[in-house]
Parts: structure tokens; sequence; C-alpha cells
């Protein structure tokens, strides 16, 4: 039987997760060509924050090494942008001519930075934070810069600014929302994170709107960036902006060839775009049932429908992820899943402990736990997130299930040395 | 500083119960004036020989600046809206607002429209102002005092018997008897220091045979020869059971009963009846027990009979007492050492309070009111043409009559009436009725304060100035050892002052005076009072003529009576067989046993009985600002037998309703086996104050004596208190709040405060201390104090009451980092966890666990031991009652002087030998642990548990 062609349009985690998935169910059904923006092979872009804050480095963050492409038979065309697809010839073109057939196409996209629209954000100095580039922009830059201003207070926002805390900068986060993290943490979990950032040097303007950024020629307008102007009037010393404000999925190229976007490139629960039952896509691109998910998990989940129906087996569905949350920033330990801002029909159970830092709250809804949020103390967080996902009724257990799976026993221990230790 | 120059012993006595201690109070000089610091026995009083009890060894910590500063009232206080908190007033201002509106009273609806209700607490000299006040110058007999609640009886018996009320006998015939009759009493927890001297007789004289009458085996029946669990109301039954039995069998003294008596062929002709068969069936005993307890009474002499509320508080009171009297005299057990029929007094002064004639249907110096010649003596010599000839209203009928609106005006002093008179619904309809209602108190914290129009605040223990008489008629000097608190006054300069104004208010009074008698209050000092006192007993059977001031500093305390030309008091009475009747005779009283009141039915097929506890007194306003003073008696229940509790499916704990046909209360129950089945107990002091909630109507729950029965005895006008007829049922308050709070002692009484409005929020609550407070103010800090809140509710409260309830118990956790919550509000659930770090570990200061309160049980004692909790972080939040592993609790605590408990004392019983005898066993764990070394209170407790087997 003749090789079929599969071409899949970016290079990242979503569409080598799909790769390696369809792998396991048939390694040898496509000739697979990859095209990747980016000079690198598969790199874990989850784990940039931890480059920038220097505790791991470039080469440790690498999922899949060109060795992998290789063993894989893959045709990969690195630093590669992909311009157009032909739906009709079925072929799609990158930047520089290349061109590729396919029988069937993988977007796989992602998503871009959010850029504010202020005056000044395209000065020198300004930045998202989104790739291997940025990451090393960012190294650079504190090298030889002070001030740092990170617009954006969620969970990339944050990385990023105690990355370049890390690296010697003064660090001032700026989120327009009432509190960090607001789709991820509740108020009071990020009452807390706050405090634990703030009490680590990070500086904050919660509830701040962005006028302008002001460069150092042009009367402003141009050079570099050397301050933030905020609506109130007060500015900040900035040398270096990073525009984490969120980011949108990366449509450009699906949009152009025609094919349905709204809000990220509309699939089937099979991962089929509506508009051409040849093209799939996965990942951050993607607008499953509305949702554009931002987050590894889905992305994961995605793969593997999307591999299974790419090796025509064809019995898989992606019905929608349960979504968590951590921050990796070391030492502080969050975690939220599910509905955790809880609302109508849902019932809270809160733990608080502020000397301690600790701070969980369950969602339920009717005799479901359908969301956690956790700050401080996370070890649970995978025991909640699997009730979430699992869907199960928790009414027997709901007056323990604060105190994860394993609490009664130790409580039991630690009060019998309590005792025996009394004074 | 020299401590020695700045420290002063002051003598005076013990504030708490009848036996009369006499007190030495340390006082120590400090900027703010003399502070009390100690307080201990005085060896020579003859009351107590240096030997106090838990309560009045601790009496110095409840006049500590903490309590002072949060309990006492310190100053006059107008409340210009019922409901409304009372604003200060100047002192002046307050006495002539109280006259003005009295004397309005007194003008529109005559002197009968206006209520006096004192109490056996004031001093005597207090009493005689306040009796010459409402008798003589406002020319009613409507002064009562809660002394109606305890001895009218006992008066009564005495006088319809013997002719005085004058109990014939003294401790020291305890040291003499060979048998003790204790009827009605239970001596070892209300009379602790006579207790002593009792055990103190037995263990030199084993011969002397004890026997206790009670309905329970209390701690005073667990030490007797011969404990009869009579049925409650059966007394006199039971004494004429005993009468017919020595009639029978010859052991009467018919010598002294021809000599001596009257009336003994009317009493024999009823004793047929009592035939020891049908005796024994009225009171539920054993004919063999009712036959030892006659031979003994009867033929085991001298015997000495001691009584309490067990007789008096009855509806038949005065028969019980007479009946009881009957044996003495057919027995001729009176008039000799170590006989005689020995009412114990409950109040340090109720005797005090007879001697002056301050009650509504007595008059000065023992005179009778019904007397023509004895009301005319009175008022000659108050210098009136006439006092008032109608009896007055007594406590029961002041307050129902008051409820009817017939009282306009209520002046209560030193008592707490919303707290002790039995049928609570009446009392309040009665202070909500009433126009004026003035309290006169020491503490700001009773129920009854809740009620007044103008509060004034009084002196109280350590402050005041004057004198008591105890049970057995001796009469102590009181002395000041510190100035009184705040603006506080005296009792007696309050009524003087008051009585001043009244009399310039008027002149339609004042007009009758005889010539020579300015003012009816020319009192200056307590003496001045005194000597007029004692004028008035000249020839009187309790005549003080001979007895001074200034002999009382001397010589010391004195019984009564003692004459002009007497070197020293009268030990016994009657020792010449003769009695102060018409001819002389003592007289036998015939009477029937009658039954309860409220006999129990389908309807209501329980007995209700209430009582004292060991370590707290009446109302608790004192008693009840010390953490030490719980331990004893942690919480509020209501005791039951083991087998009506399964019979109803209830554990200790839980939450019980008890309705009487008057009221209801909710409290949790707790199995006593020393109760007979299908009777109660619940102690006497659970007040609103300690034990309320909601009741049906919306209104608070005022404690136990929602339930009790108002009817009175006849003849002595002093109600059942000790029998009401109940019906209980499992309470379905599933939600359940216990709050508990280490605090610091200059806040624990003013949280407990706080939470006091939020009982009536719910079904059930109540409200205690627990701790121990350190000793004096200078160790303030090292006190372990705390309140302990408990609630129960058909449904959870809004989340907002609760997070309320847990600010004021976690005190916000004082800046509010260091408070674990958690929180389920749709399923009502909440805990909160106030820690406390320090460098030597984290303890658990408070908690408040609401919905599910089953991890109490090991909370609790990481608070109460201030065990370290650092290990256990969140886990402390978490539900279950018993985290493997499992706690141990320290256990009931049974020595409150060495905080000794009873696991304590298990743990030092295993140290002891196999062959250990009692005696050894107990000297061990008091080697080990000291308990009942100090006061001696707990050793009937200790000794119990000593002669468990090893």
């Amino acid at each position: 039987m003749p090789q079929r062609k599969l071409v899949v349009i970016g290079n990242g985690m979503a569409g080598v997760r799909a790769l390696e998935e369809l792998f396991k169910l048939t390694p040898d059904l496509y000739d697979v060509t990859v095209f990747g923006a980016e000079p690198h092979p598969n790199y874990n872009r989850i784990l940039l924050s931890p480059v920038l804050a220097g505790e791991q480095t470039l080469d440790d963050i690498i999922l899949h090494p060109l060795q992998w492409y290789e063993d894989h038979g893959i045709k990969l065309h690195l630093d590669k942008h992909v311009v157009s697809v032909d739906r009709r010839l079925r072929r799609v073109v990158a930047k520089d001519g290349t061109e590729a057939s396919y029988d069937r196409l993988l977007i796989a996209t992602g998503s871009k930075p959010f850029i504010l629209p202020v005056p000044g954000k395209a000065l020198s100095g300004v930045i998202t934070y989104r790739d291997i580039a940025d990451t090393q922009h960012m190294i650079d830059a504190a090298k030889s810069h002070k001030h740092a201003v990170v617009i954006g207070g969620g969970l990339l926002g944050l990385e990023a600014a105690n990355g370049l805390m890390l690296r010697g900068m003064d660090v001032t986060v700026v989120h327009i929302a009432a509190w960090l993290m607001e789709r991820q943490l509740d108020g009071v979990a990020a009452q807390l994170l706050q405090r634990s950032l703030e009490a680590r040097g990070l500086k904050f303007r919660i509830g701040a709107h962005t006028q302008a950024l002001v460069g150092d020629a042009d009367g402003g307008n141009g050079g570099h960036v050397q301050s933030i102007r905020f609506a109130d009037g007060t500015e900040l010393p900035a040398d270096l902006v990073v525009m984490a404000a969120g980011v949108h999925p990366n449509t450009e190229l699906a949009e152009k060839t025609g094919i349905h976007c709204k809000r990220g490139i509309v699939v089937t629960d099979t991962m089929q775009t509506v508009t051409d039952p040849r093209v799939y896509a996965v990942g951050e691109c993607a607008s499953h049932r509305g949702i554009a998910y931002g987050l590894v998990a889905p992305l994961f989940e995605q793969g593997k429908v999307v591999a299974n129906h790419l090796a025509e087996v064809g019995i898989e569905r992606y019905l929608g992820s349960q979504l968590s949350t951590k921050l990796k920033v070391t030492g502080i330990d969050l975690f939220s899943a599910g509905e955790f801002m809880g609302g109508e029909g849902c019932e809270d159970i809160v733990l608080s402990d502020p000397f301690g830092g600790i701070y969980k709250k369950l969602v339920l809804r009717g005799d479901k736990l359908v969301g956690a949020c956790l700050y401080g103390d996370t070890v649970d967080g995978s025991h909640y997130f699997q009730l979430i996902r699992e869907g199960h009724s928790v009414t027997d257990r709901r007056d323990r299930l604060m105190f994860g799976p394993a609490c009664t026993a130790e409580v039991g221990q630690v009060l019998a040395q309590t005792q025996g230790g009394a004074p | 500083m020299n401590t020695a120059m700045a420290n002063q012993t002051t003598r005076a006595t013990c504030p708490y119960c009848g036996t009369g201690c006499g007190v030495l109070i340390e006082t120590q000089a400090t900027p703010q004036g003399r502070k009390i610091i100690h307080v201990r026995g005085d060896p020579d009083h003859p009351a107590n020989f240096g030997r106090l009890c838990t309560k009045g060894s601790t009496l110095h910590l409840t006049a500590s600046d903490t309590v002072t500063q949060q309990a006492r009232l310190l100053q006059p206080m107008k409340r210009t809206q019922r409901g409304q908190d009372p604003q200060p007033m100047p002192w002046d201002a307050a006495l002539d607002e109280a006259a003005d509106r009295l004397a309005d009273i007194v003008r529109r609806h005559g002197p009968q429209a206006v209520g006096f209700y004192g109490s056996g607490q004031l001093l005597t000299e207090d009493y005689y102002v306040l009796n010459k006040l409402v008798k003589g110058l406002l020319g009613t007999n409507n002064l009562d005092t809660n002394s109606r609640l305890c001895m009218s009886s006992a008066v009564a018996g005495y006088k319809a018997t013997l002719g005085s009320d004058a109990p014939p006998t003294c401790y020291e015939d305890v040291d003499h008897a060979r048998t003790l009759f204790i009827t009605g009493s239970n001596t070892a927890w209300a009379h602790p220091i006579l207790f002593r001297r009792i055990e103190d007789a037995k263990r030199a004289r084993p011969e002397m045979k004890l026997i206790v009458v009670d309905p329970r085996r209390t701690e005073t029946a667990e030490m007797a020869d011969l404990h009869l669990a009579i049925l409650p109301g059966t007394d006199v039954a039971l004494y004429n059971g005993m009468l017919h039995i020595l009639a029978r069998d010859g052991l009467l003294d018919m010598a002294f009963v021809q000599r001596h008596t009257h009336g003994f062929e009317d009493l024999m002709a009823l004793l047929h009846d009592f035939t020891p068969e049908a005796v024994a069936r009225t009171c539920g005993i054993a004919q063999t027990d009712l036959a030892t307890a006659a031979r003994w009474f009867g033929d085991h002499t001298p015997t000495l009979s001691l009584y309490c509320q067990g007789l008096n508080q009855s509806s038949s009171g005065t028969d019980k007492n007479a009946a009881l009297i009957n044996l003495h005299l057919a027995t001729g057990q009176i008039g000799q050492p170590g006989a005689g029929p020995f009412s114990l007094t409950g109040q340090p002064n109720a005797m005090g309070g007879r001697e002056v004639g301050g009650m509504a249907n007595l008059l000065s110096a023992h005179r009778d009111l019904g007397k023509p010649e004895d009301r005319a003596e009175v008022a000659a010599f108050w210098g009136l043409p006439e006092v008032p000839a109608q009896p007055g209203l007594t406590a029961v009928e002041m307050f129902e009559a008051a409820a009817r609106g017939e009282i306009k005006a209520l002046w209560i002093a030193c008592t707490n009436p919303a707290q002790s008179l039995p049928d609570q619904a009446t009392v309040r309809k009665a202070l909500a009725m009433a126009e004026f209602v003035v309290v006169q108190e020491a503490f700001a914290t009773t129920a009854t304060c809740q009620h007044a129009d103008l509060l004034l605040p009084a002196s109280t223990w350590g402050e005041k100035d004057g004198t008591v008489t105890n049970s057995e008629r001796r009469i102590s000097r009181v002395r000041a050892a510190v100035a009184p608190a705040g603006e506080a006054r005296h009792d007696w300069a309050i009524f003087t002052a008051l009585g001043r104004r009244l009399e310039a208010r008027l002149p339609e009074r004042t007009a009758g005076y005889l010539p020579g008698t300015a003012t009816l209050f020319p009192y200056t000092s307590p003496e001045s009072i005194w000597n007029e006192h004692r004028d008035s007993t000249r020839g009187r059977d309790l005549d003080i003529t001979g007895l001074s001031y200034a002999l009382l500093d001397t010589a010391g305390p004195q019984q009564w009576p003692m004459p002009q030309g007497a070197s020293q008091g009268t030990a016994r009475l009657y020792t010449d067989g003769r009695f102060p009747t018409p001819d002389g005779r003592a007289r036998f009283a015939a009477l029937r046993c009658q039954p309860v009141h409220e006999p129990r039915d389908q309807r209501f097929p329980f007995s209700l009985n209430t009582g004292r506890l060991r370590d707290q007194w009446h109302g608790m306003s004192r008693t009840g600002t010390l953490g030490r003073l719980f331990g004893h008696v942690a919480e509020p229940t209501l005791d039951m037998h083991p087998a009506d509790m399964a019979r109803m499916g209830v554990q200790n704990g839980d939450l019980v309703q008890v309705q009487s046909r008057r009221g209801q209360l909710i409290a949790p129950v707790q199995a006593d086996d020393g109760l007979a089945p299908m009777q109660t107990y619940m102690a006497m002091h659970w007040g609103q104050e300690a034990l309320s909630g909601l009741d049906s109507h919306g209104r608070p729950v005022p404690g136990v004596n929602s339930l009790t029965d108002p009817t009175f005895c006849p003849k002595s006008k002093q109600p059942e208190l000790k029998h009401a007829a109940v019906r209980i049922q499992p309470a379905a308050l599933p939600w359940r709040l216990v709050g508990v709070a280490s605090l610091p002692a200059d806040q624990a009484l003013a949280v407990r405060e706080q939470l006091k409005p939020w009982m009536a929020a719910f079904a059930f609550a109540s409200c205690v201390l627990f701790g121990r407070e350190g000793e004096g103010d200078a160790n303030a800090a090292a006190a372990q104090v705390g309140v302990l809140l408990r609630t129960g509710h058909s449904e959870a409260p809004g989340a907002s009451a609760v997070r309320q309830i847990e600010d004021m118990l976690t005190m916000g956790g004082m800046g509010g980092t260091d408070v674990l919550r958690y929180d389920d509000p749709s399923r009502g659930q909440h805990r909160a966890m106030r820690l406390q770090r320090g460098s030597d570990g984290t303890r658990l200061r408070a908690f408040v666990l609401a919905g599910n309160i089953a991890a109490e049980t090991w909370l609790r004692p990481l608070l109460q031991d201030a065990l370290r909790v650092d290990a256990l972080g969140h886990a402390l939040l978490q539900p279950d009652r018993e985290p493997q592993g499992g706690t141990k609790p320290r256990g009931k605590q049974v020595c409150t002087c060495f905080n000794v408990s009873e696991t304590d004392i298990a743990g030092a019983m295993g140290a002891c030998p196999m062959d250990a005898d009692i005696g050894m066993r107990l000297a061990l764990v008091q080697g080990a642990l000291k308990c009942g070394t100090n006061c001696g209170s707990c050793l009937p407790a200790v000794r119990k548990l000593v002669q468990q087997p090893l």
C-alpha cells in the first residue's frame, strides 16, 4: 500500500505529541513532513520559565532531538514558516518556497502573544514571552538592564517576572484585573500568592491600566523603552517590557486558507476542521466547542484523539478537557482545576491557614467535585483533579475531602507522638 | 518594698454556705489601694479551725482585679429603655431617682405596691436597715428574701414544734453523736467543711453510725453505713415509720415525752397507719433498712440529725421538718451533747436575716407579726406609732403579684431572682410588668441585671463590714480588707441613703414619728446599726445584750443567746427541757405524708430534682468567675439513670429536651447510676447565664428554673424546688457548635459576656469557663482560663453568625494570621483553630467546631492540657471523632486544689502494691498527687476511686 502523506504545520508540543501518539498506533501509515517556524527541534515550552530562572538549560528542555525525527523518517523543515495552503491541490508552501503535499494536514500553529495596543508597543526593549528566542532575549537583557516591567499577572507573566528577578532585575508586574492569575485563582489564593511573591522581591501594580510605553528617542516615541506610563499619570522606569497579557490562537494561515475560524480553528470532536475533513487542528490554535485551550494537558488529550483518527482507528472522540494549573515558581505551590471559581449552583468548601500560607478551595456541584483551587499545599491536587475528571459522587466522603486521601491515619500518628512528648 | 509592712491580714468570714467559716484575708498595699492577694482558713474560728473548701479557698481569686474589672458592677447605671444597654450615672442622681419613683408609686398605689427582695447573703446590719426601711418607713411587710427558697420551712418547723426559730445544736455535737442522721442534705458538697468534721468523727469513732436519707446516692450517701434512697417527697412517711418502730420496740424516752412535750397521743394515734410494710412501700426502701435506721436512731444515741434543702424545698417542707423533730422529741434526743435536730443553713447569713426579722412574716428579734403586742414593741422601739400587721408577700407571691401588675416597684438586693426563683416564666413576666425595677448588686453579670431600670453597685466579700450568723447560731464579725471596688457602696449605706431621701419625700409618713425620732436612719457605721439590733433582742430567745463588737473582736465569734452578764455564748439550747412555748413544752406534730405537688404521670413521667454542686454556689455570680471551679463539673447536664438513657436511646452528651408544665429547656444528658430510674437531676446553678437557648415562644430559656414548681408549703411559703414532673425526649438538633478558647485572664469573662446574647440565637446553648487562674494578679499571665460555648440548633444558622462567634472566641486571631479555618457553608460545617506559636512549640488556644463537633473529643484535651500541636497543621481541622492512635484525655477533674484527674489517680493506683488496703492506697495516692490534702472537698471522691480494684 502506498504511503499516505501527512503534513504537520507546527513543530511544537501539540503537533509532535500527536505524531508520537500516531506512531504508537501505526508507525508506517504516513510519510510525515513537519514544518517548524523556530530553528529548534521540539522542546518543552512550559519549561522556558525554569530556563529563564536559570534552573534549567535549553538542552534540558529539548523533548525530541533531531535524531528522533530521523528515526521516525520525518522530513523536518526547521525555521520554515508556512505561508500558504492549497487545499485543492493539497499542498503547503513555506516562505522560502519549500513545498509539501499532503493527504492529511495537521495544523498545530499554536498561539500568538497578545500585544497591548498602546503607543510604544514596538519600541526596542519591548518583547513578548513565547519561545526560546524571547527567553534568550530576556536572559541577555537582564545582564545589561535594570528595570523590568512585565505586563500581565497571569501564569506566564509571573513566571517571566520571577525569572527576571532571579536574574537580578528589579521587576514590577502590571496587572489590569482585580487579582493575579484571575483565570486560575480566586481572590484569596491570589492574595496569598501576591504576598509570597512580594516577599521574594517582586513588585505589583494591580488594577493598573497601561497608557503608553515611553522610549528614549523621538520625544518618547522611538528608541529603547525607558518607562511605562499608566492611565492615572504615574510612571515607572522600564528598560525591559515583557508583554505577557495573554495569547490568542494563531489562525492566520488557516484563515488565509479559508478554514472556518472563530477564536481558533473550529474543530469537531474528532479534531477535524469543520471546513475540510482532511485538515485537522490541535493545540492552542484549535477551538473545540468554543474553547481554545492554552495549557498542555488538553493538547495531549487532543493529540491522542487526532492520532486515533489519522491512524484510521476512528473510535476516539475529544469531549473537552478539565484544566489544572500549576505555577512553575520554585517554592510556590499552587494548583487549580475545573470550576475553581464556583458560582451559581456550586458549593464551596474552604480551608485557610493564613499563617502557614495555605488556602484550599474545593467546589462542588450537586454531589460531584467540579473544581479545586489550592495554594501552599498542592499535594492532593492530582487526587482532586482525578475526582473532578472522574465525576463520581463524593457525598460519602465530602467531610473528609479537604483532608486528602490519607489524612486520618496521619493525624492519629502525630497525636500519639504529641501525647508522648507532652510536657 | 518591705512586704511585711505592706501586707495585712484581715479576719472575716466566707460568703458562701451557712457553715460560716472564718477566713484570713491577706492584702497588699499597691499604688491603687490595698488588693486582696490571698485567703486562708482562720485557725481560730470554731466553724472551721483553719479549713476551707474549694470555694472558700479560691475567694481571693474572685476578688482579683481581672474579675473586678470584667464582672463587677462598678458604678450606678440607668437603663432608659428596657432591653438597651444601661448608662452610668452619679450616685446622688441615682438615689434621687430611686426615691422619687418609689415615693411616687407609694403615693399613687399605696405601700403594698412596693416589694423588696433581699438575700441571705446580706449582713445582719444591711438586713436591719432594709427591714426598718420597708416595714417602718414605707409601712408594708412586702420584704422577703431568697432565704424563703432556703430556710423558711426549717424556721416554720422549729417554731411549730420547739416554739422558736433556733437550731438547738452546735457543730461540736458531731464529735459526740453516736448516730448521725443526715436527711435531705448532700453535706459532702453543700457544707464541705462540716463534712470534714463528720469524716474526722467517723475516723476517730468508727462505731458512729452514719445514716443518709437521699433519693440520690450522693457522695455523702457513699460514706453512709446505711443509705435510704427514699422516693421523693416521702420523708414524713419515713420519719413516722421510724417512730412507729421505735414505739413498738419500746425505744422512746417516755419520761422526756411526759415532762417536756405536748401532743404525743395524737401523734401515736396517727402512727398506727405507718406500719413498716406500708412505709417501706411508700418510701421505696427495704423494711430491714427502715428498721435499722429506727434502731440506730433510738438505740445508738446520742443522735444528731443534719438536714437541709431536701426537707425545706418542698410543698410540705414544714411538715417534713416537724416530723423529723418528732423523732428527736420522742426519743429525748435534744438538749444534750451529740443530740438534736440541726438544720444546716444554705446561706452565710440567712440566720442573721431571720434574727432581725427581715422576712415578710417576721418581725425584729424573732417577734411575731401576728401578735399585736410584738408589733407594738417593735413600733415603740423604732419610734413609730405602728408597724403594719398584714403579712407581706413572700418571694414567690411577690413575683406572682408583680406579674399580675399589683406590685409596681421591685427592689432586688444581693440576689438573682431571674436565676433562682422557680417558674421563671412568671418571674420574667413580673420583671417586665413592674414599672420600676432596681437591682442593687455587686456583679454586673447576673441575669436579673438585664431587667433593671436602675443598677446600684454594692460592696461585696472582702469589702464589707458587719456581722453574720451561721448554722449553729454563731455570730462572727465580717471585716473589710479592702475598699469597695469602683463606686460600690455598702448595702446598709445604700438603704440608709435611700431611707433618708424617702423620709424627705414622704412627709405623711414622717409626720407620725413618735417624739424624739428625727429619722429612722441615724446610722454612721455598721456597729451603730448592730447596737440598735442588739437592743431589740433584749429578753428575747436570741438575746445578745451581753455581746458587743468589741467582745467579738477579743473573744471571737459567739453563739446566741448571750444575754447581758453572760461570759460566753450558748452552745446548746433546751438543755433543761424547757422550750420557748407558753407552757414550756415542745409540741409534737401529728402529720400525714403529703405527696409531692406534681406526682409523675403519663404525660410527665420523670421526677426532676435540683440541688448543689460541690464547687459552685447559688447562681454562680461569684464562683462562676473562676475557671477552676468548673473543673469538678464542667458543663450543665441533665443527669439520668443509665437504664432510662438506654431506653430512650441517648448517650452521654446527647441533647435532650426537658419539659415541665411551666417551661422547657434543652441540655446534654449525663448518666448517673446514683439516681433511681425515672428520677433526674439538674444542678440549681445553671441559670440563663450558663444554660439557655431559645424557647418555642422565641424567648430566652431562663435555665433550670424554667422547669421548677413554684407551689409552696402553705405554712412556710417555701416552694418545691426539689421536685417537678417532667417529660424528656431526645432533642432533634443535628446542628451543633462547640467553641473552646483559652483567653487572657483579663478578657475571658468579658468574652463570656459578649457571647451571652448569642445564647438565645440557638435552641440550646450553654456557656461556662474552664482552666486555672494564676494566684493573684501578678500571676495573671500564668493563668490558663477559658470559655466554653456549646450550642445546638435544628438547622445551621447563617455563616456570618458562626463567623462572629468564631471571632469572639479566637479574638479575631489576635491579628488574624494564626487562625486555621475550614468552611463548608452550604452544609453548615465550620471549624476554626487559633494557634499560638512560641519558642517552645505551637499550641491550640481556641477552636470552634460548627456542624459536626465530633473532633471535640480529641481537640479539647489538646487545648486544655496545652499540648503541642506543631506537627498537626491543618489536620487539626479534620472532622473525625477519634483519630487513629487516639488521645489520652486527662479525664474528669477530682481535686480542684491540685488539679488532679481521675486518670491521674488511676495512674497512681497502678503503683500501689496489690495487697495495699484502702487506707494505704489513699496514703500512697495522696503522697503522689496531694489530692484532697488541702481543702479535702474531694476526699469522698478520692476515697471512692481508691476503693476500686487494683
